[in-house]
């Protein structure tokens, strides 16, 4: 089967600035896939790239086997940016039903995806009410809507505590073992062990492409932290 | 555009509103709380039975310009729009979704506006009063649609307010309330010619003080309608589900 996402060559500008260059990156159909990077390194942009909301200068991006940002593949993909992309001036369950005709998921999926992301309580509060980590479980409830085969999801698990951080990546496991695949990034390092694969992105160029214990093998360190630092300092060498 | 999706739009947007009560009732009773003080100013002149009826067109458009163009900014700012864009939602289900239901709003604010100047405020119309309201809402349906277009270059909320000196008072200064158009520089007299609001000033004009000009009062509402759907054709061209 071929991979769900496949880029070739991507090259992106954003003003003067090269944020993408050259990056060929393959993300496998049915894993949790971490992009890992610092700030700045061009994880949101390559995602934006994938979801086809980014303009790109050059190269390819292949998608569940179609270009980026065909409209076939709009049903098929669940996407989650950096800001959380909800109404706060709708309730969790408004923000929601609302996505889920937009997408013509079936009214049931809205309380199926509240349960996923644990906001049963806040089922009928406004989104502008709850804490930051709420309403970015609110967004990441609207890209469980339906049935997605690909997951791309921009930080998910930012201002989250360990336990609900936990749950989150056990959830995301068990949507692999579904058959859907997870592209998700992160710049915390910690999370990396929780990924079946590691995309490990530095100034807009990939960095490594392995498993996380292929990774401590590779840099011979036995954190993710420290294989990080010491691919940096390979590559500026 | 599918239907569904666009009603879908319009019911969303019409559930934020009413999630924030004070904007309706800013929004529903501000133009007659205006229209009151102006009759109140020229109690003893002529004057409000002239200008009364353009009143009535103008602040149906300025207030739904400025509510339109701000909250299509926020969308394209909090990544809604974003997010939309990467789904099966069509830019026209986007547009017409909201310009429906600020067309619904635009209706009851023009209801209640009408209302308030004829019985109220003893507005004389010669006119059916009921093209008196139509001239409103179609205008306040060019206001909504003038407001989407602009939101699209704009990025800040401080852009989007410049854009009402810019983009709405020159043609309020054009539209003939403060001298009939015909008596203006034959340059200005030629671009008052191309811009809606004019229009809609003439047609609000021609239904208060003619009994018998419903056809003329049709026509310039029909000028007034096509510039409403031209900026939701140009508004969905500004519309990009990719960006830089």
């Amino acid at each position: 089967m071929d991979a769900a996402i496949h880029s070739e060559g991507l090259r992106v500008h954003r003003g003067k600035l090269d944020v993408l260059r050259d990056l060929s990156i393959s993300v496998p159909r049915g894993q949790v896939v971490g992009l890992l990077g610092p700030s700045g390194s061009g994880k949101s942009t390559l995602m934006r790239s994938i979801v086809g909301a980014q303009r790109i200068a050059a190269g390819t991006v292949t998608v569940l086997g179609l270009p980026a940002g065909a409209p076939a593949l709009r049903q098929r993909i669940g996407y989650v940016t950096q800001a959380p992309s909800v109404y706060d001036d709708l309730t969790v369950a408004q923000n929601l039903r609302y996505f889920a005709r937009v997408i013509s998921a079936p009214a049931s999926d809205v309380e199926r995806v509240i349960a996923e992301v644990d906001l049963v309580p806040q089922t009928n509060q406004l989104v502008g009410s709850l804490s930051g980590g709420q309403i970015n479980r609110v967004s990441l409830a609207a890209a469980l809507l339906g049935s997605p085969e690909l997951l791309v999801l921009d930080e998910p698990t930012v201002g989250l505590d360990p336990v609900l951080r936990r749950d989150l990546w056990q959830l995301f496991a068990t949507l692999a073992r579904r058959g859907v695949s997870l592209l998700v990034s992160s710049h915390v390092m910690d999370e990396a062990r929780r990924c079946d694969r590691i995309l490990l992105l530095h100034n807009g160029t990939l960095l490594a492409d392995e498993t996380p214990e292929g990774l401590l093998v590779t840099t011979g360190t036995t954190d993710a932290d420290d294989a990080f630092l010491t691919l940096i300092a390979r590559a500026a060498a | 555009m599918n239907p569904r999706l666009t009603l879908a739009t319009s019911a969303r947007v019409l559930t934020q509103v009413r999630h924030d009560p004070r904007t309706v009732v800013l929004l529903l009773a501000v133009p007659s709380l205006l229209i009151g003080l102006m009759a109140w100013i020229f109690t003893d002149t002529p004057l409000f039975d002239t200008i009364g009826p353009a009143l009535l067109g103008l602040f149906p458009f300025i207030i739904m310009f400025l509510i339109t163009s701000i909250t299509t900014l926020r969308e394209r700012r909090s990544g809604t729009l974003e997010r939309l864009m990467t789904m099966p939602l069509g830019k026209f289900d986007f547009i017409v979704g909201y310009t429906l239901a600020f067309g619904l709003l635009a209706i009851l604010q023009s209801l209640i506006a009408v209302g308030f100047a004829v019985w109220v405020c003893g507005l004389t119309v010669s006119g059916n009063a009921w093209l008196l309201i139509l001239v409103a809402v179609v205008n306040a349906i060019l206001g909504t649609t003038l407001g989407l277009f602009a939101s699209a270059f704009a990025t800040s909320e401080f852009q989007v307010i410049q854009f009402m000196p810019a983009l709405v008072f020159p043609q309020i200064l054009l539209g003939g309330i403060f001298v009939p158009r015909d008596k203006m520089p034959d340059v200005l007299h030629s671009i008052s010619d191309w811009l809606p609001l004019s229009h809609s000033i003439e047609a609000l004009q021609k239904v208060s003080q003619a009994s018998d000009a419903s056809g003329d009062v049709l026509r310039e509402v029909g000028v007034v309608a096509l510039w409403a759907v031209a900026f939701v054709v140009l508004g969905s061209i500004t519309l990009r589900r990719k960006t830089e």
